[in-house]
């Protein structure tokens, strides 16, 4: 009978990226940063998220990269954030101001090659995070 | 800077083009069923469909269109241009093609397009006067996919509906949807049997209204 092949990953590094490594970085910069980590086989996560035309360019950018880098199939991305979950009005206004005057630092926002993680679910509350 | 861009392309819009049609885009990860229910537009006011369909993943690798579909509600009737885009994704595996029966070529050459499709999906959004976020509510609507479409959305001024599609399967959970979009009109239809198709149509009225 032949064998099932099984086959673990053997180690794991989450790369901790601090948004002030970020903050004067261009966007096009920004992103090429971590999906340089991510192409490292790293697991990002940074701390805050990307504008939200920073994270269609990431899309944009992952694709290029499948079609012209050997065995790269992607990337697993989320965002937590205290706004993903359903808001009252006053705690709307005070992230509102607390996003004003340091920006998006409430969030996380975890990348990983889509090689090591499988899928990433989430709902307002957690994350799991599934590992080939 | 591409906000003061788009806000200035809609102004010229706004004072000197008439509006003649509404371009509708039809957005969302793959396997929602946006060419479904585009395909259920077009065969309701135009008596033809828009594109295959698929139960394999990026059937829609290439953004297609259908000009002048003229939709009627409540004896008003507007001039769509409908925009169906291939389905967004983080992540793009030829391996997982395979799992449908496809040889490796194909397969191989599916995922190329795809990647393709995505761009190119993420380029039309600027040219869109509304846009319709297609989920499927027997998944979960928490995917970053959703989420970052429809933030661009929002960032770009773009109306947004949100159609929580396949409402015809026990697992259909259209709550959750309403839940993870609570700024938003959300409907509930099933495009492949007509269910709730009438309240869709009335929501796209109300879409229509705010691109104006």
């Amino acid at each position: 009978m032949a064998k099932k092949r099984t086959s673990k990953i053997k180690g794991l590094t989450l790369h901790f990226v601090p948004f002030a490594e970020i903050a004067r970085l261009e966007s096009v910069e920004r992103i090429k940063k971590l999906l340089k980590l991510v192409l490292d086989n790293k697991v990002v996560i940074l701390q805050g998220k990307l504008k939200s035309d920073e994270e269609t360019r990431l899309i944009e950018d992952t694709m290029i990269m499948i079609g012209n880098i050997k065995g790269f199939k992607g990337v697993e991305l989320a965002v937590i954030s205290p706004e993903n979950g359903q808001q009252g009005f006053m705690s709307k206004v005070k992230s509102g101001l607390v996003k004003a005057l340091i920006g998006y630092h409430g969030a996380l926002t975890i990348i990983g090659p889509a090689s090591i993680v499988k899928e990433m679910k989430k709902d307002p509350k957690k994350l799991e995070v599934m590992m080939r | 800077m591409k906000i003061l861009k788009n806000f200035g392309k809609r102004l010229l819009n706004l004072f000197f083009r008439k509006k003649k049609e509404i371009r509708l885009g039809f957005y969302g990860p793959p396997n929602a069923g946006k060419t479904s229910l585009a395909n259920r537009i077009c065969k309701d006011w135009t008596g033809e469909d828009m594109g295959k369909v698929s139960k394999i993943p990026h059937e829609t690798r290439h953004v297609q269109f259908k000009e002048e579909v003229e939709i009627k509600y409540k004896e008003k009737t507007l001039k769509f241009k409908l925009v169906d885009t291939p389905g967004i994704a983080t992540k793009i595996d030829y391996e997982d093609f395979l799992k449908h029966k496809l040889s490796k070529k194909v397969s191989q050459k599916r995922a190329k397009e795809a990647t393709q499709g995505i761009i190119e999906s993420i380029k039309w959004l600027d040219d869109m006067d509304a846009v319709i976020i297609v989920i499927d509510s027997t998944q979960n609507p928490y995917s970053q996919v959703n989420i970052t479409i429809v933030g661009n959305l929002v960032s770009r001024n773009i109306p947004v509906l949100v159609v929580a599609n396949k409402i015809d399967l026990k697992k259909s959970n259209i709550k959750k949807v309403e839940v993870a979009f609570p700024e938003y009109d959300v409907v509930g239809i099933s495009a492949k049997q007509g269910k709730n198709i009438e309240e869709f149509y009335e929501a796209v009225f109300k879409l229509a209204k705010k691109t104006r």
